[in-house]
C-alpha cells in the first residue's frame, strides 16, 4: 500500500467544504450512477460517485481535485452508509486524491516495461521542472507521481496528465505537451510519435493493411 | 505459417476505422445474434468447450467449463425466490506488460458487448459488470458510449436483439487498484469495498457478487465468443497446437525494434512473433538477454531457451515460465536485469492490498532486498535468503498476488545467480581497496 495521508480535518477545510452537495447536473448523473446497482446495494456506487464528486471539486478549484472529508462524509450520507467506509475505499485506491492536488497531476509510468523504453528520462524531464512526488509546484500547475503500470506497454514510455495518455514519449516530446499544457493548450493525446496511429508495428503494416484506408469486411473471405 | 487477416476477430485493433456500431456492423459484429441465442445454452457452451478456448486473462481455465459451472436452477434467497446470476467481465487490465483489452475497448467495443449478451445468456445471468480499471478513462468514455448505441439499436436491455432475452450491461469503472484484476476482489470492489480478496470457497459460481451465482471472464475471451459461434469450434481449433487452441492478441514491448500489439496464433514460436511484426531485437538477435513472456507474474526465461519456444500454455510452461496474458516484455544485453526485477518487486509491495500477513511484509522485504542485490550491498547467502523467503510468501496468501511477487525474483536467482554474485564481489573488492 501506498505511503499516502489523508488531508487533516480542521476548522477551515469544514468551513470551505461542510456543505458541499452536487451541482445540478451532477446530482442528474448521480441518480443515474445509483441506478445501475441492484435495490438496495446501492452503496457500490460509492466508487463512481467518489470520482463524480472529486471532480465537481476539481472543476470549483480549476485542479485535477481532491476529496476532503466533509465531501466523504456528504457521500456517505447520500448512500446511507457509515462514513468510515467512505474513507476506506477512497484512502485504498490511489486515483482518489485525498490531499489537495495541482492543476495537472503528471502520472509517469516507471515500471519495468516503461523502464525498458527509458522512463528515467521522462521521470528526470519533470525533475527538472520543479516537479516532486506528493508536492504542488509553487505556482500552483503541477503535481507529479510515479505510477505504476497504466497499460499502455506497447507505447512505452507514458505518461497520464488527469485524463489524456501521452505515449511513445522521449524526453524532448514530454516537454513539448508540458509546454503546451502551460500555454493552456491541449495537445494530441495518444501516440506522440509522428509515424505512429496507435500500437501497430511503426512502418509498413505487416497485418492487417486493408483497414488502414477502409473499413474491410473480410467476411467474404471466410 | 502466419495467421491470415481473413482469420483474425479483431479487425480493427490499431483503430483506424471508427469504433461506432455502424462500423463495427458493417465488419461483422451483432450480425443475426439473435440466431446465436436461439441455438439455446446447452448448444453455446458446447461449442465454446469444443473450440478449446481457455481464458485469456492468464490462469488459462477453459471458459466453456467455466460458463458450465453455474447453477442450472438458480438458489433461493432467504424469501424463497430465485437469485440472480451475473457476469462479470474482468477489464481491469494491469498486469505489467499486459495492453490488449485496452485496444479491444477502444476500438471493437462492439465485439466485447455482443460477447457479454451471449456468454450471459449461455449462462443464464441477469446482467453483466464490465469492471474496467480506473486508469482507461478514455476507453470507458468509448465503453460507456458504445454501451449507449446498443441499448438504442434494441441490442441490449429488455428483449435483447428480437431474442426475447432480457439482458442489462453496465460499466464500472475502478479506480487504481491492481488487486481488483483477482476475481473475488474484483466482486469486493463492486459492491463498494476495498479490493481485497475473498477466501475461496465458496466459488464465485455459488456466492459471488451480492452473494449471488457470477462467473468472471476476461475481456478477450468474451469478445471472441461471438466469432467462436460464427464460424465453428472446429475453425477455432484450427490454430495452435493440441490443448492451446485459437488466436489470441500478443503484445510485445521492450527492447524491440517496433513494439505492438498483434493477433496471432497460439503456439507460434517466439522467434517468427518477433521478426515477423516487430522488427527483430533491437540490437539483433545476439542482443538478446532475457524474455518475460507473459506479464511481470512470470519468471523470465533466457535468450537460449527462449528463441524457439512455441508462445502457449504449453511451450511456455516447458521452459519455466508461462503465458499469462501474453505480455512479452523484451529485454536485450542493456537491461540492468537485477533493477528490471526489483522493479517488478516494488510493484508488488505497491499493490499488495495488506489482507495477508506473508504479502503485505514479504513483498516490501523482498523489494528491500532487491535493492541491495542491484547496487551488490549484500552477502552472497542472502541470495539464498531471498530465495527461501520467496518460498514463504508463495503458496500461503489468499490470492496469487504472493505467488506473482515470489516467481520474477525465484526466475532471476534460477538464471541470473553468476550476475548478482559478481556485483557483490565487485562492491565488496572496492570497499576493501579504499580501506586500504
Amino acid at each position: 500500500m501506498a505511503d499516502r495521508y489523508i488531508e487533516p480535518d480542521t476548522p477551515e477545510l469544514r468551513a470551505r467544504w461542510g456543505n458541499f452537495t452536487w451541482t445540478e447536473a451532477n446530482a442528474a448523473k448521480a441518480k443515474e450512477v445509483v441506478a445501475r446497482y441492484p435495490e438496495g446495494r446501492q452503496r457500490s456506487a460509492v466508487m463512481p460517485l467518489l470520482d463524480l464528486a472529486q471532480r465537481q471539486v476539481g472543476a470549483e478549484l480549476n485542479t485535477q481535485g481532491w476529496l476532503p472529508i466533509p465531501v466523504m462524509e456528504f457521500l456517505a450520507e447520500y448512500l446511507s452508509m457509515p462514513v468510515i467506509r467512505v474513507v476506506e475505499v477512497a484512502s485504498f485506491y490511489t486515483m482518489y486524491n485525498i490531499a489537495p492536488i495541482g492543476r495537472f497531476h503528471v502520472q509517469v509510468c516507471g515500471t519495468t516495461p516503461c523502464m525498458l523504453r527509458g522512463s528515467d528520462d521522462i521521470i528526470a524531464a519533470c525533475k527538472s521542472r520543479g516537479m516532486k512526488k506528493g508536492h504542488i509546484t509553487g505556482d500552483g500547475m503541477w503535481s507529479f507521481t510515479e505510477v505504476e503500470c497504466m497499460g499502455n506497454c506497447a507505447s512505452a514510455p507514458m505518461v497520464q496528465i488527469n485524463d489524456d495518455n501521452y505515449e511513445d514519449l522521449t524526453a524532448e516530446r514530454m516537454d513539448a505537451v508540458l509546454d503546451a499544457l502551460a500555454r493552456g493548450e491541449s495537445p494530441k493525446a495518444g501516440t506522440q510519435d509522428p509515424a505512429r496511429h496507435t500500437v501497430e508495428p511503426v512502418g509498413e503494416p505487416t497485418n492487417l493493411a486493408a483497414m488502414v484506408t477502409a473499413n474491410h469486411d473480410y467476411r467474404s473471405e471466410w | 505459417m502466419a495467421l491470415a487477416d481473413k482469420d483474425r476477430i479483431f479487425t480493427n485493433l490499431y483503430g483506424y476505422q471508427p469504433w461506432n456500431l455502424k462500423e463495427a456492423q458493417a465488419r461483422g459484429a451483432w450480425d443475426n445474434t439473435k440466431a446465436l441465442i436461439e441455438r439455446g445454452n446447452a448448444a453455446i457452451i458446447d461449442e465454446m468447450k469444443a473450440s478449446g478456448l481457455r481464458g485469456r486473462g492468464g490462469a488459462g481455465f477453459p471458459t466453456g467449463m467455466k460458463w458450465s459451472f453455474m447453477p442450472k436452477q438458480p438458489p433461493l434467497d432467504q424469501n424463497g425466490n430465485p437469485k440472480p446470476s451475473f457476469l462479470v467481465i474482468n477489464a481491469d487490465e494491469s498486469e505489467p506488460g499486459s495492453c490488449k483489452d485496452r485496444e479491444i475497448m477502444r476500438h471493437d467495443p462492439h465485439l466485447l458487448l455482443e460477447g457479454a449478451l451471449v456468454a450471459g445468456f449461455a449462462m443464464g445471468a441477469r446482467a453483466a459488470y464490465i469492471y474496467i480499471r480506473g486508469e482507461y478513462i478514455r476507453e470507458a468514455e468509448t465503453l460507456f458510449a458504445a454501451r449507449d448505441e446498443a441499448y438504442a439499436a434494441g441490442l441490449l436491455g429488455k428483449n435483447a436483439c428480437g431474442s426475447g432475452y432480457d439482458f442489462d450491461v453496465f460499466v464500472h469503472r475502478g479506480a487504481g487498484a491492481y488487486i481488483c484484476g483477482e476475481e473475488t476482489a474484483m466482486i469486493e470492489s463492486l459492491e463498494g469495498k476495498k479490493g481485497q480478496p475473498r477466501l475461496k470457497p465458496p466459488f464465485p459460481a455459488g456466492a459471488g457478487l451480492y452473494g449471488c451465482p457470477t462467473t468472471v471472464n476476461n475481456v478477450e475471451s468474451i469478445a471472441v465468443a461471438p466469432t467462436i459461434l460464427r464460424r465453428g469450434a472446429a475453425w477455432f481449433s484450427s490454430f495452435g497446437r493440441e490443448n492451446n487452441k485459437g488466436t489470441k492478441l500478443f503484445q510485445i514491448s521492450g527492447h524491440v525494434n517496433r513494439p505492438c500489439v498483434v493477433e496471432e496464433e497460439m503456439s507460434i514460436p517466439f522467434s517468427e512473433l518477433i521478426e515477423r511484426h516487430c522488427g527483430g531485437i533491437r540490437g539483433g538477435k545476439d542482443n538478446l538477454l532475457a524474455v518475460i513472456p507473459g506479464g511481470s507474474s512470470v519468471p523470465l526465461v533466457p535468450a537460449s531457451d527462449i528463441w524457439d519456444a512455441p508462445m502457449d500454455f504449453d511451450g511456455l510452461k516447458a521452459v519455466g515460465s508461462g503465458l499469462g496474458t501474453a505480455a512479452v516484455i523484451v529485454m536485450d544485453k542493456s537491461t540492468d536485469i537485477v533493477r528490471a526485477i526489483s522493479r517488478i518487486s516494488y510493484f508488488y509491495k505497491h499493490e499488495s492490498c495488506g489482507q495477508c500477513t506473508p504479502c503485505r511484509e514479504g513483498t516490501g522485504w523482498m523489494w528491500r532486498v532487491m535493492e541491495r542485490l542491484r547496487t551488490g550491498d549484500a552477502h552472497v547467502d542472502e541470495i539464498d535468503m531471498l530465495q527461501q523467503v520467496t518460498k514463504q510468501v508463495e503458496g500461503h496468501t489468499i490470492c496469487a498476488l504472493g505467488d506473482a511477487a515470489a516467481w520474477p525474483i525465484q526466475g532471476l536467482i534460477k538464471h541470473f545467480r553468476p550476475e548478482i554474485e559478481r556485483r557483490i564481489e565487485a562492491r565488496s573488492g572496492s570497499l576493501q581497496e579504499a580501506a586500504e
